[in-house]
């Protein structure tokens, strides 16, 4: 039952764009955020919350303009390439970060991602400043397409990423890695007692996390055809919590499920209001008051139950 | 006497001036079941903790087969085969009772697979076939937190037993256990250890459980052994019966 529910979500946003041409951008966007939130969603089952994921969201598409710089123009290379540059970022700083827990784990993923920002806003030599650098339009398999093709193809392909992507954490999450994982939020002394390394349980999980956000952040590139410093903006950061939060730590669903959510509303209401912050917290002051378990928890309350 | 398995030598530890191991020594052999009683505080758990590596002491080393394993992480000695089972229970509470069992079982053989799911037809199994063994096998789908205490030290026990270990440490196993329950979860753990040749050291407060199960008892006082033997021998002795068997 929920897999024929997930498959009809997925066939109505494969829809969407043909009825409504410039939800195409928007959805796109909402699927990019989608993997940076599921990134955050995964460690906050190690009841981990990182306040610096846009980071890896932003090397990745950082990584993606200074391979096309340096001449790579395919397109699945350049994902490819880009999402293990994304991936590299997160061993590093994951190696020291996964010692820290609680408000030390997000103030220190919070201060990284900030030095990132300022790197890249700073380096005007190498990355632009805040000009940024152009993601130019990629080839396809060898066929140079037009932007707007481009852009159809980059969608359809990221929505087949999504699911693909999607299985896969899931599998990762039901794993003994991913229930490790979740052992960590509950008792660090048993897993000890188990035998198991929780750094190297936790730094897997941020390694993953980090490649999440790094995928998320070259699909971004590539639909925005430019990546600026702001994509490392601590404020990214936190739109990808709130967006975890909103979607539920339930599932996988919930990170698309909540981004989607919010950049529909955001393109919704940017049209009447320009009070959007003032929507957005309104929203989350009752997610978080009356649905705990997230967007996510109204649909997934019938899975449960039938476990 | 073959050489011990487990075997501490001149420990020393200290809380703020209060001596919780005191120039203690044992050995414990292998196939043995050796009780450990003595007063609250006195520092029963503390050797717990000294041998699994939680806490260093202030001096002295404990050997694993002759090799010294003072410095080594908790991890590090459970991956030699020492297992333990907490005063306190030590579970994944907001987890289903059957996963806490098949971590544990994964923690032994397939932890890094991260695409295959924990959940297989013969971990479920084994892990079953533990829960049965300690009387929970209704109890498997749910959440542990939602055990009753007594459940909560059977699951932590079994959990322990789920790492195939060959030197168990049990501290209390029977405290908060009811007082039905206690002599067939003895039972069951006794026909466990033989089964499986599993090396055996519990403190308890439970002096029936210890006179019928034991094969050697060590009497702890204030961070030391104050005497030692069989548990009849034990028994009779007038200071022990005084200072320990009356208290607990
Ligand atoms: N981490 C610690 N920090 C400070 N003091 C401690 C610590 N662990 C134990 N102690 C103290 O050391 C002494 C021995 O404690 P321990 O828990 O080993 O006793 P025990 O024999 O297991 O008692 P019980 O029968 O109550 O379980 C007690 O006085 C206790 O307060
Ligand atoms: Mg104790």
């Amino acid at each position: 039952m929920p897999t024929i529910l997930a498959a009809a979500a997925v066939l109505m946003l494969a829809v969407l764009p043909v009825a409504a041409p410039w939800l195409q951008f928007v959805l796109t966007l909402a699927i990019a955020k989608g993997f940076a939130a599921l990134g955050v969603a995964v460690l906050l089952r190690a009841g981990l919350i990182s306040i610096g994921h846009a980071m890896f969201f932003a090397a990745s598409a950082y990584g993606v303009a200074f391979l096309a710089r340096a001449g790579v123009n395919d397109l699945g290379l350049l994902l490819i390439l880009s999402v293990l540059a994304g991936a590299l970022v997160g061993a590093v700083a994951g190696s020291f970060l996964v010692r820290y827990r609680a408000i030390f784990f997000a103030m220190l993923n919070l201060a990284v991602s900030m030095v990132f920002y300022a790197l890249c806003a700073k380096l005007y030599g190498i990355t632009g400043g805040t000009d940024g650098m152009p993601v130019p339009v990629p080839t396809v398999f060898g066929v140079v397409l037009g932007e707007p093709a481009f852009k159809s193809v980059l969608f359809y392909l990221s929505l087949g990423l999504m699911v693909f992507v999607g299985v896969a954490v899931q599998r990762y999450l039901n794993s003994p890695l991913g229930h490790a994982l979740s052992a960590v939020h509950t008792n660090e002394i048993r897993l000890e007692y188990l035998g198991i390394p929780v750094w190297a349980v936790l730094l897997i999980a941020y390694v993953i996390s980090a490649a999440l956000a790094g995928l998320g952040g070259a699909i971004a590139g590539f639909a925005i055809g430019r990546v600026v410093p702001d994509f490392a903006f601590w404020t990214a950061s936190g739109h990808l919590v709130l967006i975890a939060v909103l979607g539920g730590i339930g599932g996988v669903p919930g990170a698309f499920i909540g981004a989607l959510f919010l950049e529909l509303l955001h393109s919704a209401a940017v049209t009447v209001t320009d009070s959007w912050n003032l929507i957005v917290g309104m929203t989350l002051i009752i997610v978080i008051m009356f649905m705990p378990q997230g967007v996510y928890g109204l649909f997934a309350r019938k899975e449960a139950s039938s476990l | 006497m073959t050489r011990p398995i487990l075997e501490a030598k001149g420990l020393h530890v200290a809380f703020n001036g209060v001596k919780a191991a005191d120039d203690v020594c044992i050995a414990i052999h292998d196939g043995e079941f050796l009780a450990i009683i003595g007063p609250n505080g006195s520092g029963k758990t503390t050797l717990l903790n000294i041998c699994t590596g939680y806490i260093r002491p202030r001096s002295g080393s404990v050997l694993l087969d002759g090799h010294d394993i003072t410095r080594l992480s908790p991890r590090a000695i459970a991956r030699r085969g020492v297992a333990r089972a907490f005063q306190i229970p030590q579970l994944f509470s907001a987890q289903r009772v059957i996963d806490n069992m098949m971590l544990a079982l994964a923690a032994t053989d397939g932890l890094w697979s991260a695409v295959r799911p924990l959940e297989t037809a013969a971990r479920r199994d084994e892990a079953m076939a533990l829960l049965e063994l300690v009387g929970l096998a209704g109890d498997a789908d749910r959440i542990s937190s939602t055990l009753p205490e007594g459940h909560r030290k059977l699951l932590d026990i079994a959990v322990a037993l789920a790492l195939k270990p060959r030197l168990l440490l049990l501290d209390e196993p029977t405290s908060g256990v009811s007082a039905i329950e206690r002599f067939p979860l003895m039972e069951a753990l006794m026909s466990a250890l033989r089964q499986r040749r599993i090396t055996a050291l519990f403190v308890e407060h439970d002096m029936d459980v210890v006179a019928r199960y034991a094969s050697r008892v060590l009497v702890w006082n204030a961070g030391n052994i104050m005497a030692e033997g069989r548990p009849d021998e034990v028994f009779s002795n007038a200071q022990v019966r005084q200072r320990v068997v009356g208290v607990a």
